[in-house]
């Protein structure tokens, strides 16, 4: 764990120099981390730009049918006729927003219950770490498919579910950095100003212990996509009605046999945004110098 | 070694009585009660006070929790609210079999494929073959697993119609139609989890390789093979171990999702029409034995880890 925060010596605008400067370094030398970049850039592009872009209503059923890829359906059409490139570049919208919205959450309270935990240790600490460790005891994609399945379905539901389903990973690491941290010399000279615990908490431990914080919440925006993609094909997603990736794959499954193209476009743009993210999240790791953390 | 044994033992059992508390209280205490949802269905008023009565949803919640409770440490997780109304138990240990070979065979794929990659890749550290099993690495963890078992089966079953597309044959018809229902699947699933452990086994070699003892070795005059065999395989391995732990969770997670694209009637396809017929004594069980399978495989790993490295078990 020590060695995650080599660099954290106790002055806060040295080593934020150092670090865009290693920033700069690795993005401008890291080809995967510029593929990345581009493809990531591109889905956010048609994310924002879905309805402008999109050559017909996701929703519209024609009655031209599983038709293959051409110039007027460029990855064809589905069993309803609905374009599949309209309905693949609106779910998009989805996916990052979800994907985004919930490693925001997780990441909030997630830190907040770490750094609590951290900090104060004793029967704050054990209480929150019991928690966690109960948690610890289910695989992820089961508390998000647990809670779901007692919430019910729906956006706001299922955010909240992979949110939760990720808290322990950023509470963990949170009260690590903290543990670690309290011990510095620059505390004690916080402590001795006579500065409260929430300005020591949030404005001298937190800002450095932020990097392996920032590399897990990349890591987890891809186990989010990933998370939400696998609920809407188990039917436990955002709604019959509103194209996710996940939901366009499930709904084509049965005719993949004559329509390859449902069974591989949705599934091709999943991958190449987490793969994207992945990417991105491998040279934040480089760039700010953390250690592999656990998955 | 056996005190440490025992606490963790005593441990997981906390823990798993902390899961099932948790698991009989969520479904009961949130907003929306999906109990009453559940009533609602059950059609005529009747069958909803039938229902009632048999599942004590007119006693206190505490007082069904610890009947519930006792049952459950009994072995009794009450009976499914559809169908035939067949007890939970049954239904999970007809399930559990076919989750337990798709976990096998997915895990031995998954090692077939992550050993060589990572050996390879350590020992020729920034070669072709490093970067190629660099990218395979980000593949195989930016792939939805549901999606790489469709592709699998538009290839191996719809067009070359080497393998079955869907089901389960159980191993006593065969070893054959045994495995045949489960290489696809165990590919979907294996793949992302050998893409964890052979960048774990990569790092980890690569580690090992800048030890004295490897030194020694060399200059004793041994092959290469030897040394990296013998010598950096095996301790390589040690931190490798922990995290087949860990990611056994995506294993898991994994069945869960991939038995619904298979149509394996495992654990995961019974949690899932669970949630869809909101049979609630069977979802309840279906997470509770997913939850004891993960709480029991990280304490084996735990116990393993212990047994190859004495300097855990005194520490803490």
């Amino acid at each position: 764990m020590s060695d995650m925060i080599s660099d954290n010596p106790p002055s806060v605008d040295e080593p934020q120099i150092k670090r865009k400067n290693r920033f700069r370094a690795v993005f401008g030398s890291d080809r995967k981390a510029q593929f990345g970049l581009i493809i990531l850039g591109i889905f956010l592009l048609g994310a924002l730009l879905a309805p402008v872009l999109a050559p017909y209503d996701p929703n519209e059923m024609t009655l031209n049918m599983m038709s293959a890829p051409s110039g007027e359906n460029p990855l064809g059409t589905d069993d309803l006729g609905r374009d599949l490139f309209s309905r693949i570049l609106w779910g998009t919208q989805i996916s990052l927003f979800v994907g985004v919205a919930t490693v925001a959450l997780a990441l909030f309270f997630g830190v907040l219950l770490g750094v609590l935990a951290g900090y104060y240790g004793g029967w704050i600490d054990m209480i929150i770490m019991r928690y966690i460790d109960l948690q610890w005891a289910f695989p992820n994609f089961i508390i998000a498919v647990y809670l779901v399945a007692v919430f019910g379905t729906g956006l706001l539901n299922v955010i909240v579910a992979i949110a939760l389903a990720f808290l322990d990973d950023f509470a963990r690491i949170a009260r690590s950095m903290v543990l670690t941290l309290k011990q510095e010399q620059f505390i004690d000279a916080a402590r001795v100003q006579g500065y409260s615990d929430l300005r020591i908490m949030f404005r001298h431990i937190l800002p450095n212990a932020m990097a392996p914080i920032i590399v897990q919440a990349t890591v987890s925006v891809s186990y989010a996509i990933l998370g939400e993609a696998s609920l809407s094909f188990l039917g436990l997603g955002v709604s019959a009605d509103t194209p996710t990736w996940g939901l366009i794959l499930s709904d084509g499954r049965s005719f993949i046999s004559r329509a390859w193209w449902l069974g591989v476009f949705p599934g091709l743009a999943i991958m190449l945004v987490v793969l994207s993210i992945n990417f991105i999240g491998d040279a934040l790791r480089d760039a700010l110098d953390v250690r592999e953390v656990d998955v | 070694m056996l005190g440490y044994i025992l606490r963790r033992l005593v441990g997981a059992l906390l823990v798993m009585l902390a899961v099932a508390t948790l698991v009989f209280f969520m479904i009961r205490l949130v907003p929306g009660d999906p109990i009453a949802a559940m009533l609602a269905d059950a059609g005529s008023e009747e069958a909803r006070e039938a229902m009632i009565r048999r599942l004590g949803l007119d006693q206190p919640v505490i007082v069904q929790f610890f009947y519930w409770f006792g049952n459950m440490l009994k072995g009794d997780l009450g009976s499914s609210i559809y169908g035939s109304n067949q007890p939970v138990m049954t239904i999970l240990l007809t399930a559990l079999p076919k989750t337990l070979s798709l976990a096998l065979v997915s895990f031995v794929i998954a090692v077939a494929i992550a050993i060589p990659a990572g050996i390879i890749a350590a020992t020729r550290k920034n070669s072709a073959a490093d970067v190629g099993v660099s990218l395979f690495a980000f593949l195989g963890l930016s792939m939805p697993d549901f999606w790489l078992a469709i592709i699998l089966i538009i290839v191996f079953a719809a067009n070359l119609q080497w393998l079955p597309a869907i089901g389960y044959v159980p191993l006593s018809e065969g070893f054959w139609p045994w495995m045949s229902h489960l290489i696809l699947p165990g590919i979907a699933i294996g793949t992302g989890f050998s893409a964890i452990i052979a960048r774990m086994i990569r790092s980890s070699m690569l580690e090992v390789m800048q030890a004295d003892y490897m030194r020694t070795a060399a200059s004793k005059g041994l092959t290469q093979r030897v040394i990296l065999m013998r010598h950096a395989f095996p301790n390589a391995l040690i931190p490798v171990i922990t995290v087949i732990g860990i990611a056994f969770a995506l294993l898991i997670s994994g069945a869960v999702v991939v038995e619904n694209v298979f149509s394996i009637k495992g654990l995961g396809r019974v949690l899932i029409q669970g949630i869809q017929n909101r049979d609630y004594p069977v979802v309840q069980g279906a997470v509770l034995l997913i939850s004891a399978f993960f709480v029991l495989t990280n304490l084996a790993v735990d116990l393993l880890y212990a047994v190859i490295d004495p300097r855990i078990r005194y520490s803490s």
